[in-house]
């Protein structure tokens, strides 16, 4: 049952007795056990705690409700947004070279390294009562911060970089030797794009919109900034789960996280899916899919 | 060096594209992070040291680096292990482990926050054994770590896991052949290359840990002095209004992002060369 890498029972000289195998596989599950699988169990037994019919009543709350339409709002800005800016930053730097190339690579993943308080806090400093454009907003009334609009922006900051650092190292890889052949056989820019480049780097594509799209609707620390945490209208549903929590609702609060878990669960089984195409495409040859 | 206009660039739409590319990002990222460095040199220099080295502010340092620290090599050994157990061994499941351990990135900070606090406090799951024994983790600089643990568990995993499946076995069995047995091989021919990829790991777990806030904010005791954690303090001076105090630190955790981020850079570079 428990063998080595290549099906053998252990040669002696390159793989270890079974009792050390057996030891350390059984740190390596019960460490995963204890800090993966062990809260993973805890959301849905809590959620469930006072049976379905609590569970689906947490779920139809106005306050909730209204969180979930604010989170995929947030999430319909900010995806295609930063896609759209993947997508045209890959072109730019990985099929041209131009110097200060790497620095702006740089650059473009400074929102990773940042944390996400940090994230909220410039953006309260650009727009906030006391920041750069403060007076301006109030003179007109127009409500950025502790508002949808900083909501949405904060979380486009902290999601900027996922599309773009997906697409650069594969559009990089694949050269462009194809999309000049398409340029000398006759296709314009938006063809050759769209006909030869495309193709290529789809599953790329869509594995950075599912990792982009699973840290815009669970932000929570830039957001809490930002927010107004007024329910029913500045609450995502990471913030709604903080008030729940915090007023003592555990059960309800647990039925709420137990969407973002199940997010969760799905973001990693397409996660899964796309990495394996991703694999088939390379082994089988670009341009085939 | 020729200007971008003067070089003959086959494939078409550089200019508007990375046009767009440096806007986007001035807009999104650059402006905005500049706001934070221009509020800061509003302060003079007494007013900023005053600001970061405070008593109360100097504790949440060691609370949150020194947390995050632990956490990391607790996340560099282990890690390490599980990955080692993921590439080197074959057991049922293993592939549903392998897509498991990503969990701490796609599970949102909020739910993975509430259920920590919730499994480590006094009548959690684990709380009702560990309290009697007198191990107290929720609301304690304890349970700040687990929460660190959790958050970078995948990110020593994924880094050493590449590095192993490179690994080629013929060196071991080189070693072997030359008369080392599998403890020596393991810590003369396996361990230093697989070095600079769990000190990668290490670092990417360590700097996630220090601005971590949603996963560490309900488990930790928030005590000023105790358990209060650095991004906290930031958004308590928000609450109250000290703009330049909480752009002070925030100035102070920046810096070390980027110090990280640098020494995470060099480390790559490191492990790319000595993997070749």
């Amino acid at each position: 049952m428990v063998t080595g890498k290549n099906g053998d029972g252990g040669a002696p000289g390159v793989s270890e007795p079974a009792w050390v195998r057996y030891l350390l596989i059984a740190v390596a599950l019960g460490f995963l056990a204890l800090f993966l699988l062990l809260p993973l169990a805890a959301v849905f037994v809590q959620a469930l705690e006072k049976g379905w019919a609590a569970y689906l009543g947490a779920l139809r709350e106005p306050d909730t409700l209204s969180a979930v339409r604010l989170t995929l709002l947030t999430a319909v800005c900010c995806v295609p947004a930063n896609l759209f800016f993947g997508v045209v930053a890959a072109w730019a730097l990985a099929k041209f070279s131009f110097p200060g190339k790497s620095l702006l690579i740089t650059l473009i993943d400074l929102p990773f390294s940042v944390s996400p308080v940090v994230s909220g806090l410039v953006y309260v400093l650009v727009f906030g009562l006391q920041g750069w454009f403060g007076p301006f907003l109030q003179v007109h009334d127009i409500k950025i911060i502790f508002a949808v609009p900083g909501i949405v922006l904060a979380t486009a900051f902290v999601t900027f970089p996922f599309v773009a650092r997906e697409l650069i190292p594969l559009m990089e890889s694949q050269g462009r030797d194809e999309e000049e052949a398409a340029l000398t056989l006759g296709a314009g820019g938006l063809q050759t794009f769209f006909r030869v480049t495309f193709p290529n780097v789809k599953w790329g594509i869509l594995y950075g919109v599912i990792l982009c799209n699973a840290r815009a609707m669970g932000e929570f620390g830039a957001v809490s900034v930002v927010s107004g945490h007024v329910r029913g209208s500045t609450n995502t549903v990471p913030l709604q789960v903080e008030i729940l929590y915090n007023e003592y609702s555990y059960a309800a609060a647990f039925a709420v996280a137990s969407l973002l878990a199940l997010l969760a669960l799905v973001t990693l089984a397409l996660k899964t899916v796309v990495e394996w195409k991703i694999r088939q495409g390379f082994s089988v040859g670009s341009g085939e899919n | 060096m020729g200007s971008f206009g003067r070089k003959n660039r086959v494939l078409p739409g550089f200019g508007p594209t990375l046009g767009y590319t440096v806007c986007y990002l001035s807009l999104i990222v650059l402006i905005p992070l500049s706001a934070l460095f221009f509020k800061t040199v509003t302060l003079t220099w007494d007013q900023f040291l005053v600001a970061v080295t405070a008593p109360r502010v100097l504790a949440s340092y060691r609370v949150t680096f020194g947390a995050a620290l632990l956490a990391a090599g607790v996340n560099g050994v282990l890690g390490g292990l599980v990955a080692w157990v993921l590439v080197r061994y074959r057991f049922p499941g293993r592939k549903l482990v392998d897509a498991l351990v990503d969990l701490p990135f796609a599970l949102p900070t909020a739910v993975a926050g509430i259920t920590l606090a919730s499994i480590y406090s006094p009548n959690g799951w684990l709380g009702r054994y560990l309290e009697p024994c007198g191990i107290r983790v929720a609301f304690t600089p304890l349970g700040i770590m687990v929460a660190m643990i959790f958050i970078g568990l995948p990110f020593v995993v994924r880094t050493v896991q590449p590095v192993l499946e490179e690994l080629d076995p013929e060196i071991e069995e080189a070693a072997s052949c030359l008369g080392a047995n599998r403890w020596q091989t393991f810590c003369r021919v396996i361990f230093p290359t697989l070095l600079p990829a769990m000190l990668t790991g290490f670092a990417l777990a360590f700097a996630r840990a220090v601005g971590e806030y949603g996963s560490v904010i309900f488990i930790a005791g928030n005590m000023p002095m105790v358990s209060e954690i650095t991004p906290l303090l930031i958004i308590t001076k928000l609450e109250q209004y000290d703009y330049a105090g909480a752009t002070a630190i925030a100035t102070v955790m920046l810096i070390a992002s980027f110090t990280l981020l640098l020494s995470i850079n060099l480390l790559q570079k490191w492990s790319r060369r000595s993997a070749e």
